[in-house]
């Protein structure tokens, strides 16, 4: 095991090498201790598209051995920050060289339309590896004025060290992009875990790796299940820095991991000294939508509609609660509907698609027992709800009204392509409406009121915000989450401070201590 | 439609050719100056003809300004977002990196520069400075301000628009690169005047940002005399900014045309008399290394060169010896020679100048210890010269001269080296050498100058600042801080009670 795959893509009469061992020290390599394999499967036909090696707890063990013998040789403090840009642009390079089988390779393991995966999905990640690039040799720090005659005060921005990353499967490139990005920019090695429904891409991707010139142990993949990796990650004692995107569930086992990692690993007496893993979190979501009277429906309704439809609703800032001023609700509801039914949904190299499927067998069986329990709660489907008979985990477009606020299907993540309509009267029940979650990472409005917009906008309790569009994200904007959705901000200037550990330097060129004091 | 200039190099240094359109390059377009006249650009290993070039005269000057204001309000400024700009910086640094060798040959032929001197710093250092401030187009943050909960307070930091730049003979490519990546960086549009000396590399540059995609009109070009070209941008009553690098005097002529003008906004980086303070504790013979390139790199036409070295009594005849052994091991001569360290001063002009402080050093009453005449009979080559029992007072230790000439100075007290280093009208740079931490720190934060080196000399980073303390001007090149040059502060205050 741990060869190389030929994966033939019929549709793009292409076929494509895949790496199916893990990357480690810049070299695919079978498990140190372990046969098991993980089966990657097409989700619009339920095929096997082929199997990779399954991570074990040792081969995490070696992969961050592998980081940290880099880190204090390679990579860290001994790359300057032009040669970690130059790198950096070098691998934004290659996807852009390789950007049509990247596509491909990704609608083929999750699902999602080649297209959308090429201009956006992998249009967005080489931006944002361009982006950080151009941060490397400006992270700075302070000098602080103490006392001109005998001291130097400084601080300097280190690297934070050896980062464990655990990404998700429903943007799998993007994700990867997301993290590798400013953690490469500041000097930090990574321990990168994909998902294990969607390894294949981040499979790939360690080639561009190798071709861009990073050196060994800089970079290693090892796709592993989460409950073997990802905990393995979250409890390494070596492991300076965990950064997970996923569900709120598995992040919070992730900070408990990471909280007891290294007092299991000091004395009793010394837990309390002991420096604990840092953690960046960003999670779940069950994000608000709110149509004002104001608002220009039409267009409410294309981002509206965009919001609970795009990716097939795989997206943490889905908007999924979508709540509707009473006065403009059946003019509103009817626009949306008849934009909803205008989404192709079907298989990803189909030019006309715009969703495909839901990533895997068991999305399918969660996002349906929601859609059911929907309407044994009493809501009204006035759109989709219905399975479609043949191959693949297609979902359509699922349309819920007369919801109540204690429904699941109105608490609960479905991460799916079904959306819950609410009515409103007053601004202030719609604020009220919307921040009743525990949630807080996306949220929208559409008003033409300019002061509606500053008040709901500043009320609204979100790390991204959106006024009169929704989704749209951009590599120098910060993105993340309040309440349980999170911790840390991804993106702009504010990712640096994830990857990068003050050093405060007290440097005393004039003092002389009298002693006794 | 204007000439194209052709050469081609069959010397041990370098192999190659080039062909660079010798006219104004104006709304992305090549055109004869207005007044049809040309300026001769001179070889100054011989005096002779290179190549004409197109003369600019204020009509031009108006005719790249519009261009400049037209790209800004529709195809640049925040038209065209960050990562855009950046995008096309990053490919002009590629393009500028596939044409090193040629941009190397190019300067060293019209400025005299060594050919391998040209490739590692001035080409080296300037596809630094393009990809460092490509990476910060899309970084141009505001801040969002907190006062009271009905207030909604946020800054934008909006490029200013239409930049002239203007940028002297020493280091043509490099210098032009320290203005121009900035500028187009945050999203201003740009008119380049090339020092009348040294035009050549920009029009390579300029080439190159067609090939790159950057609009027409976004960069320009407008070669000329400095009292035609110069003035008319510093009297241009619609051009907001000048950035320029050049002498003291000409700073001031600036100033004076800003404020007659339309108080147009200006960074100045200008002249220098950097002192250089060697301690007994240096390190005597990586002082003598650092001290010897600070004053002779570039053959001494760098602003912020080290031209006063103040050396500690106990150290100085061993200094004084070693110093002058390095000296004399420098190879003056033809700057396509392999190992050529030293080439001509750039023109007759300043030649004459450099000759004329010298024979004022010896006229003064200063030993003449090494050096002081002219090299060869064709070409303006000055033999690298050290001066020293020099008093304060003499016209070779205030005054800026610009070329191959050292005033090494013994001093005792070091309590007044301080006081003996700053004083003078200028304040670009200084260095202090001693393996003591505590008196070089002490003795760093005390010097008056933009950039204060300890134990080295005339390192540069392009995300270092630079720039100067009282007459050595105002404002920072390189680094953050030269994002502010082409950026206006806008305060958005919103009502929302």
């Amino acid at each position: 095991m741990a060869q190389p795959v030929e994966i033939s893509i019929a549709a793009a009469s292409r076929k494509v090498t895949v790496p199916t061992g893990l990357f480690i020290n810049n070299e695919f390599v079978p498990s140190v201790d372990s046969n098991e394999l993980i089966q990657c499967i097409n989700p619009a036909t339920e095929e096997v598209i082929c199997s990779v090696v399954a991570g074990s707890v040792a081969d995490i063990d070696r992969a961050v051995a592998a980081a940290r013998a880099a880190y204090n040789t390679t990579w860290g403090k001994n790359v300057g920050p032009l040669e970690r840009a130059r790198l950096l642009h070098r691998l934004a390079d290659l996807m852009e060289r390789d950007r049509d089988t990247l596509a491909e390779l990704e609608s083929l393991n999750n699902g999602k339309p080649v297209r959308v995966a090429r201009d956006f999905d992998i249009g967005d990640s080489i931006g944002c590896l361009r982006y950080y690039a151009g941060w490397a040799d400006k992270i700075t720090g302070q000098t602080i004025e103490v006392d001109n005659k005998t001291k130097l005060a400084f601080t300097r921005h280190d690297p934070i060290g050896v980062c464990g990353q655990i990404i998700p499967w429903n943007y799998p490139i993007n994700m990867w992009a997301w993290k590798v990005a400013p953690a490469l920019a500041c000097g930090c090695t990574i321990v990168m875990k994909p998902s294990e429904i969607t390894p294949l891409t981040a499979l790939k991707l360690s080639e561009l790796i190798v071709e861009a010139g990073f050196p060994p142990g800089v970079v290693n993949t090892v796709p592993s299940l989460g409950s073997v990796g990802g905990a393995a990650l979250a409890a390494h004692p070596d492991v300076d820095k965990v950064a997970f995107t996923g569900s709120t569930v598995t992040g919070r086992k992730i900070m408990e991991a990471a909280a007891k990692s290294n007092l299991k690993k000091a004395s009793p007496e010394r837990a309390l000294l002991a420096i604990l893993e840092q953690v960046s979190l960003e999670l779940g979501g069950k994000s608000p939508h709110i149509v004002f009277a104001s608002a220009d429906l039409e267009q409410a309704a294309n981002w509206a509609a965009l919001g609970i439809l795009y990716n097939t609703g795989q997206d943490c800032t889905a908007g999924s609660r979508l709540f509707v001023q009473d006065t403009v609700y059946d003019k509103f509801i009817s626009i949306l509907v008849s934009k909803a039914k205008e989404i192709v949904v079907g298989n990803g190299f189909d030019e006309k698609t715009s969703g495909g499927p839901v990533v895997s067998k068991m999305q399918y069986d969660k996002v349906w027992s929601y859609i059911e329990s929907g309407k044994q709660e009493g809501a009204k489907v006035i759109l989709g709800g219905q399975k479609r008979a043949g191959k693949g985990f297609f979902v359509d477009p699922t349309i819920f009204t007369d919801v109540r606020p204690d429904m699941k299907i109105v608490r609960d993540e479905i991460f799916g392509p079904v959306l819950a309509v609410a009515k409103f009267s007053t601004e202030e029940e719609a604020v009220k409406l919307a921040n009743d979650t525990s949630y807080g990472l996306g949220a929208g409005l559409h008003s033409k009121d300019a002061d509606q917009c500053m008040r709901v906008s500043s009320a609204l309790e979100a790390g991204t915000v959106w006024v009169n569009q929704y989704n749209l994200l951009y590599n120098n904007v910060p993105f993340g989450g309040k309440k349980q959705s999170g911790i840390g901000r991804e993106l702009g200037s504010y990712a640096l401070e994830e990857y990068t550990s003050v050093k405060a330097v007290h440097w005393n060129f004039g003092e002389k201590l009298d002693w006794p004091f | 439609m204007p000439e194209i200039f052709e050469y081609e190099w069959n010397t041990p240094a370098y192999k190659g050719k080039t062909a660079l359109p010798t006219g104004l390059y104006i709304d992305g377009k090549w055109v004869e100056g207005s007044s049809q006249s040309t300026i001769d650009v001179i070889n100054p290993t011989n005096g002779k003809v290179i190549t004409k070039i197109a003369e600019g005269t204020a009509k031009d000057v108006d005719l790249a300004v519009q261009a400049a204001h037209k790209a800004f309000e529709t195809t640049w400024g925040l038209n065209a977002p960050g990562s855009e700009r950046g995008r096309l910086l990053y490919k002009l640094a590629d393009l500028i990196e596939q044409h090193t060798e040629e941009f190397a040959a190019i300067e060293a032929l019209d400025n005299g520069k060594a050919f391998n001197w040209a490739k590692m710093a001035d080409v080296g250092l300037s596809l630094g400075i393009w990809r460092y401030y490509a990476g910060w187009a899309d970084k141009v943050q505001g801040d969002t301000i907190e006062t009271s909960a009905d207030k909604l307070n946020y800054t934008r930091h909006e490029p200013i628009g239409a930049c002239g730049l203007i940028v002297p003979w020493n280091f043509p490519l490099l210098i032009a690169s320290w203005k121009i990546a900035p500028a187009l960086a945050t999203g201003c549009t740009v008119i380049l005047k090339p020092s009348e000396f040294t035009p050549l590399t920009a029009l390579l540059l300029a080439k190159l940002t067609a090939e790159a995609g950057f609009p027409a009109g976004v960069f320009n070009v407008v070669n000329g005399y400095g009292h035609v070209v110069g003035q008319a941008l510093s009297e241009h009553p619609t051009l907001e900014k000048i950035g320029f690098t050049g002498s003291t005097l000409v700073g001031r002529k600036l100033m004076e045309a800003s404020a007659k003008s339309n108080l147009k906004k200006l960074s100045l980086e200008l002249g220098g008399k950097s002192p250089n303070i060697i301690f007994d504790d240096a390190d005597l013979d990586a002082a003598v290394q650092w001290a010897n390139h600070g004053i002779f790199f570039n053959h001494g036409q760098v602003c912020a060169a080290g031209s006063r070295i103040f050396v500690h009594a106990k150290i100085y005849d061993e200094f004084l010896k070693k110093f002058t052994e390095k000296t004399k091991e420098l190879k003056v001569g033809d700057p396509f020679a392999p190992d050529t360290f030293q080439g001509p001063q750039v023109s007759e002009v300043q030649f004459n100048r450099v000759m004329g402080y010298i024979e004022a050093g010896k006229a003064a009453g200063a030993t003449l210890h090494l050096g002081g005449h002219r090299i060869g009979n064709e070409g303006y080559f000055i033999a690298p010269t050290i001066f020293t029992d020099t008093t304060p007072d003499m016209q070779i230790v205030r005054e800026e001269i610009f070329g191959p000439v050292a005033a090494i100075i013994k001093f005792e007290d070091d309590d007044d080296i301080v006081a003996k280093a700053n004083d003078s009208v200028y304040g670009l740079a200084a260095a202090v050498f001693s393996k003591d931490i505590k008196r070089a720190l002490t003795t760093a934060h005390k010097l008056r100058a933009g950039t204060v080196w300890v134990n080295c000399y005339n390192n540069l980073a392009p995300n270092v600042p630079f720039g100067g303390f009282k007459q050595s001007g105002f404002g920072r090149d390189l680094g953050a801080h030269a994002l502010e040059n082409y950026t206006s502060v806008k305060a958005v205050q919103v009502n929302l009670a």
